[in-house]
């Protein structure tokens, strides 16, 4: 037989919202994600909330309780005293849709943005050959969910918004050491992308998204220092810097990260006044063009959409005003997966032309 | 067509959550501990690098870290192994060659970045606890920029502890030749310390074969490498361990050579 415990848990959406209080069964075993959905089944049938797996594997209930960035699944009840009052509220770094979810799309443009994997030119699809020791590290980084609770609580974004735009975050950090580190990799510009594109710099290592990583990623040790050093390498070794000049090595192709715009890039929203983030930007948008300064978007960026609204001014929420039956796509009907390369604010220079 | 609440729509409002933080546990705990000892270590090393005596004990060789090697012409002969070629100013510390680089190699460290960054720059005092900033462009400027040449300095360091590890051989002395006291053991303990500080380093770590693509095309640097993350994952403790050994060695040297107590002796 369970116990009652008190909760707080913030409702609301984009236009405000509050902490609210709730007595909830709880029993033995159960995690805070379990809390949540007996909420739902009983006095609050309309609370938001994203989940899945419930195994800690997709990444999706992530939420911060008691102000801590955790997985909802992942949260005993056990760790709480029986008298605590829990606070349960969303991710303070993304837009909030509803209570308890957020719009993370912030994370997926920047995955976009992302050099992907270049294969060897030399070996054929198939003839991969890798050895385990030479992979181990990059495997590491392969654990990650995508939960973004290592986003979420890195204070360059957490706390300042105006640098969403020059800022990638620990996971695409740590996505760049895996294929920088990666044995049959071909690119060979990925620590001065880091650096100049994904602001490596602006991470002060204070370890924060080693610390909520619910996969135990040792993101800042493994991932973002080995890149720092690796930029180091290139960028700040008066040695090598002295070594390549005399013997005329290392020469890097000149690409988006070395060289300066490409004719017909654009510089977003400077010639706009405005800037395309449906992921979340800033609301202050002289901040964000202060912040992509020096940042080649490499095209002109789409303006923001607004909503469509229905003959009152509101947007349709409720199944009965809605036009259909089926439930719709968390990320707007609009938005087709993979996601269209032309809605994204950047194209790397290497990346095959969109197909329309 | 209508649409859901998600539709794309430009800038969108975080949660308007009124608290700062809503942590519960004492976040503000290691913070506060961090600027207590490091503050303490800081004010003790300052008071005794200005101090200019009761660095060496002439009858066992014994020489502080902190004034090794001895290079003004203060210094007495035996702990100046470099000569004795800088002004005696007060300013000027009896070990100015080796004191600036170790300081830098600890000021450009990974984890005291981390740890003072936290603790007296408040960015950020502890996760998910809000930034004491206005504004905030991380290392990407002048002069935070410069923690890039943490490497160099980390060179300098081990070129130190070389001299740490020779202090520490000559130190077994005694007026009769060979021997061997307490002091040798806590000049040896803080040397062994000095050296897995260094080495557990990770700009070590990414020069010894982090740096490299293939490990399996160099095994000796990859088994180096595994032997190095192995201390690196302790980087911190030692971090610690070694502002401990060296204040107690250096607290153990101006003791004996102030007579506060006599060294205790193993063999002569």
């Amino acid at each position: 037989m369970g116990s009652k415990r008190q909760f707080r848990i913030w409702r609301g959406d984009e236009t405000g919202g509050d902490l609210k209080d709730y007595a909830v069964e709880v029993n033995e075993g159960e995690v805070v994600l379990d809390v949540i959905h007996r909420l739902q089944a009983t006095e609050a049938p309309d609370l938001a909330c994203r989940w899945n797996c419930k195994a800690g594997k997709c990444g999706s209930c992530s939420m911060e309780i008691n102000g801590k960035p955790r997985l909802g699944c992942m949260t005993r009840m056990s760790t709480f005293e029986e008298t605590e009052t829990v606070t349960v509220t969303p991710l303070r770094t993304f837009p909030v849709i509803r209570d308890l979810v957020t719009d993370v799309s912030f994370n997926y443009e920047k995955a976009r943005e992302t050099p992907a994997f270049a294969p060897p030119a030399d070996v054929a699809p198939g003839d991969y050959r890798m050895q385990q020791v030479d992979v181990e590290r990059s495997q590491e980084f392969r654990k990650c969910i995508e939960c973004f609770l290592c986003q979420n609580v890195c204070h360059v974004i957490r706390d300042h918004d105006e640098n969403k735009q020059a800022f990638s975050g620990p996971r695409f950090f740590i996505r760049a050491a895996e294929l920088d580190m990666h044995p049959l990799d071909a690119k060979t510009d990925r620590k001065e992308y880091a650096q100049s594109e994904m602001g490596l710099g602006f991470c002060n290592i204070t370890k924060c998204c080693t610390e909520v990583c619910p996969e135990h990623i040792k993101i800042t040790d493994n991932g973002i220092i080995p890149m720092k050093e690796r930029v180091v390498d290139r960028r700040y070794d008066p040695l090598v810097w002295l070594g390549n000049k005399i013997f005329r090595r290392g020469q890097v192709p000149q690409t988006s990260a070395t060289s300066g715009h490409s004719s017909g890039a654009v510089t977003a929203g400077a010639a706009h006044g405005g800037v395309h983030s449906h992921a979340g930007g800033s609301h202050d948008s002289s901040a964000e063009r202060q912040a992509q300064q020096g940042v080649n978007w490499q095209r002109e960026v789409p303006h923001p959409t607004a909503p469509a609204v229905d003959s009152s001014g509101k947007l349709p929420l409720t199944e009965l005003t809605f036009d259909r039956a089926a439930a719709p796509s968390p990320f707007g009907d609009d938005v087709e997966f993979p996601l269209p390369p032309e809605h994204l604010n950047f194209a790397h220079p290497q990346q095959d032309e969109p197909k329309h | 067509m209508t649409s859901t609440a998600t539709r794309p729509r430009g800038a969108r409002a975080r949660a308007a959550i009124a608290a700062k933080t809503l942590r519960t546990d004492r976040w503000w705990f290691a913070p506060l501990i961090t600027v207590v000892g490091l503050s303490a270590w800081v004010i003790y090393a300052t008071v005794r690098v200005f101090m200019h005596d009761f660095y060496w004990v002439e009858e066992y060789h014994y020489l502080t870290p902190f004034y090794s090697p001895c290079v003004t012409e203060r210094c007495v002969e035996g702990a100046a192994h470099f000569g004795r070629f800088l002004p005696g100013w007060w300013i000027i510390p009896d070990a100015a060659l080796t004191l600036p680089f170790l300081l830098l190699f600890r000021l450009t460290c990974y984890y005291y970045r981390k740890a003072y960054y936290r603790s007296f720059w408040l960015s950020p005092p502890a996760c998910a606890v809000p930034d004491g900033h206005q504004s905030y462009s991380g290392e990407t400027r002048f002069p935070l920029l410069g923690q890039n040449l943490h490497r160099y300095f980390f060179y300098a360091a081990a070129i130190i502890s070389l001299i740490n590890t020779w202090d520490a051989i000559l130190a077994f002395h005694s007026p009769e030749g060979f021997g061997f006291g307490l002091g040798n053991i806590v000049l040896l303990v803080n040397v062994v310390m000095l050296w897995a500080y260094t080495i557990s380093c990770h700009s070590c770590r990414h020069i010894i074969g982090g740096r490299l693509k293939h490990f399996s095309k160099h095994p000796v640097r990859y088994k180096a490498w595994t032997g190095v993350s192995w201390l690196n994952v302790r980087h911190m403790q030692l971090a610690w361990i070694t502002l401990g050994t060296l204040a107690l060695t250096d607290f153990y040297v101006m003791a004996l050579a102030a007579n506060w107590f006599p060294d205790l002796r193993f063999i002569n």
